[in-house]
């Protein structure tokens, strides 16, 4: 394709192609500190198409492909091109990864051990992750947690943390603006700025750890701390994963221990302070 | 092209060691594009592959380990729910090659559940499978008669808790081609392979094969299908030396010779499958014939990132399947209607 890059993210690597500059510039820019994948194959492809020849030129749709789709997949506007990419890479992951459990979490780490928060989209999961990584903690990934089957331990996933409406100007106030993408307004998600992750958390995106503390945050409620206990955790846990069913055995027993091994805590916050104070306090108790 | 890489390595999988990276991506996600990539796994299993291509592969050929044993357990699913109206499951394509460990079945996608019945047994079995938890898929009044008044097979069924489709087949072809293949005969020669469960000898399997391949459809996935038919001859010429005269027996008696011939000349072209030509009693060589060069073309029309290329030549072939299909006045009519449903060719 015309415009391309590749880019490995963690254990994942891509290619990415598009008919038009402007996503891969905007890529190039903010995985700029990213390795290359290593000889230069890549896991993924993924394309960034127009959906009818002439619609390249005249009213730009972005139609996201690769090596796995959704047949469904709505076309987006080319000012959402960034997002695009983001999304064509998640695509990838979610459909066709297979080397680890891929949870839906965001995942920070400290003193070599994983934090892991999952919850719906608008949870807060991502925007905790984010805060955090500017506050003492390796961002390890705001989108995927990867659970390794064989040892137990996390590894990151640390691509552009994708921060939405309010989250947006809660991280302008903690991170420097060359890390921010461009503000897209009107997404289907709403507002969407892109944010990259830390040096360190790029440096060190290779570094796996132990999960010591499972959250499921929830903003918008008065402040409460909940136990969650095993079962629910793992039920909790297999909707969160896009792959579980699929990795069969290996999905449940990797769960298994995870549940088993790590405690568990339902966190209701009504601001990002209240939920990292709470976070302070769990971690110095559980983990 | 990678469409051509692709075939020139699952022809020669030692062509592999000699890739450099651009190449191997083109040929993985060409690969993935044809659904190929869990035979191509399979067969560079013994090939030094560079480092980061190894954990592609062993996924590729986990993911197709998984495959089968879904679509196994749907056969044995389907048999257990068939038991009790007493018709035999006679499996077709990849569920088949699976269930009888021919090689056409190492690594490949399988998708629905295809079975043939006798159609004079389709009512029984229709209701034996709608009591075992299959529902109907399409909701279209249309789509439905259409099925019913002209299509080789029942409309799709999915199952409610599994999710998985199955295709009831009663005849080869849709009732309004060309060619009339005898699919009693096929029903009355299938092989048992145990487990309750049959699929058609060895010649039928390549005629129906080649009759889907050829005589129906777009040639969409054509170098999977295609791949089939060179494993499958491989196999049966192996064990029977006399085996494409047989072949073109069979082929002959279904009216299928045409197509089984194209597809075995495409396949030795493409594939280098080893073919036999004859002299007597019957003349066939297996060099190229007019129109074959377009079917080269369309089933190689894949680029490096995976998309497809030849627009005009892949809308010629959409073209020619409805073609194949219908009457030219049905043709009108069916496409009228679709379009009016807001149906578009890709």
């Amino acid at each position: 394709m015309k415009h391309r890059i590749m880019l490995r993210i963690g254990p994942a690597s891509f290619r990415i192609g598009s008919a038009w500059r402007q996503p891969i510039a905007d890529l190039a820019r903010l995985y700029a500190a990213y390795p290359q994948p290593v000889d230069g194959v890549a896991d993924f492809t993924v394309r960034l198409e127009p959906t009818r020849p002439w619609r390249r030129f005249i009213r730009p749709s972005v139609f996201i492909g690769g090596d796995h789709m959704l047949a469904d997949a709505a076309p987006m506007a080319l000012a959402h091109g960034l997002l695009a990419a983001e999304m064509g890479m998640n695509m990838q992951m979610a459909l066709g990864w297979r080397r680890h459990v891929l949870l839906h979490a965001s995942c920070v780490e400290k003193d070599g051990k994983a934090l892991v928060m999952t919850g719906e989209s608008g949870s807060g999961k991502s925007t905790l992750a984010a805060q955090l990584g500017e506050r003492g903690w390796r961002l390890m990934g705001d989108e995927f947690a990867l659970l390794e089957p064989e040892t137990g331990g996390v590894f990151a996933f640390p691509r552009l943390v994708s921060l939405k409406n309010q989250a947006i100007g809660v991280m302008q106030r903690e991170a420097p603006e060359g890390r921010f993408g461009p503000l897209m307004r009107d997404t289907p998600k709403g507002d969407i700025r892109h944010l990259a992750p830390g040096a360190e958390a790029v440096a060190r995106m290779d570094e796996g750890a132990m999960p010591a503390l499972l959250l499921f945050p929830r903003f918008g409620f008065a402040p409460d701390i909940r136990e969650v206990g095993q079962g629910e955790a793992f039920m909790r846990l297999t909707q969160a994963s896009t792959n579980y069913v699929t990795l069969g055995e290996a999905g449940f027993s990797a769960l298994t221990r995870f549940v088993t091994g790590v405690p568990a805590r339902a966190i209701d916050f009504d601001s990002g302070e209240t939920a990292i104070g709470m976070i302070d306090r769990l971690w110095a108790e559980l983990a | 092209m990678s469409g051509a890489l692709l075939v020139a390595v699952l022809r020669n999988p030692a062509e592999a060691a000699d890739l450099v990276p651009a190449e191997w991506n083109a040929l993985i996600a060409a690969a993935r594009a044809e659904r190929l990539i869990g035979t191509l796994a399979v067969l560079l299993q013994d090939i030094a592959v560079p480092t980061s291509i190894s954990p592609i592969l062993t996924d590729a050929r986990g993911e197709a380990e998984r495959e089968k044993r879904q679509a196994l357990w749907e056969a044995d699913r389907a048999a257990a729910a068939m038991a009790s109206c007493g018709v035999p499951v006679i499996l077709l394509k990849g569920t088949a090659y699976a269930a009888a460990g021919l090689r056409a079945g190492e690594g490949r996608f399988i998708g629905d559940l295809d079975i043939l019945v006798p159609r004079d047994r389709l009512a029984d079995v229709e209701a034996a499978i709608l009591g075992a938890g299959w529902e109907w898929v399409k909701p279209d009044p249309y789509d439905d008669d259409y099925y019913r008044r002209w299509m080789h097979e029942l409309p799709p069924m999915i199952h409610k808790e599994r999710d998985r489709m199955i295709d009831i087949h009663h005849t080869v072809l849709p009732l309004t081609a060309r060619q009339t293949p005898d699919a009693a005969a096929m029903i009355a020669n299938a092989i048992a392979i145990g487990h309750g469960l049959h699929m058609l000898s060895a010649e039928d399997r390549i005629c129906h094969a080649a009759a889907h391949l050829i005589a129906d459809g777009d040639l969409a996935g054509g170098l999977r299908n295609l791949w089939d038919i060179h494993c499958l001859c491989g196999e049966a010429a192996a064990v029977d030396e006399g085996f494409f005269l047989s072949l073109f027996e069979r082929a002959a008696a279904h009216g299928l010779t045409d197509p089984v011939w194209r597809a075995l000349r495409l396949a030795h072209r493409l594939y280098a499958t080893p073919v036999t030509a004859y002299r007597s009693p019957i003349s066939v060589d297996y060099s190229l014939r007019g129109g074959d060069r377009f079917f080269i073309a369309r089933l190689l029309a894949r680029d490096g990132w995976g998309r497809e290329s030849r627009k005009l030549l892949r809308f010629a072939f959409f073209v020619r399947s409805h073609w194949l299909r219908m009457p030219p006045m049905m043709l009108a009519r069916h496409l009228w209607t679709k379009w009016r449903k807001g149906h578009r060719p890709a």
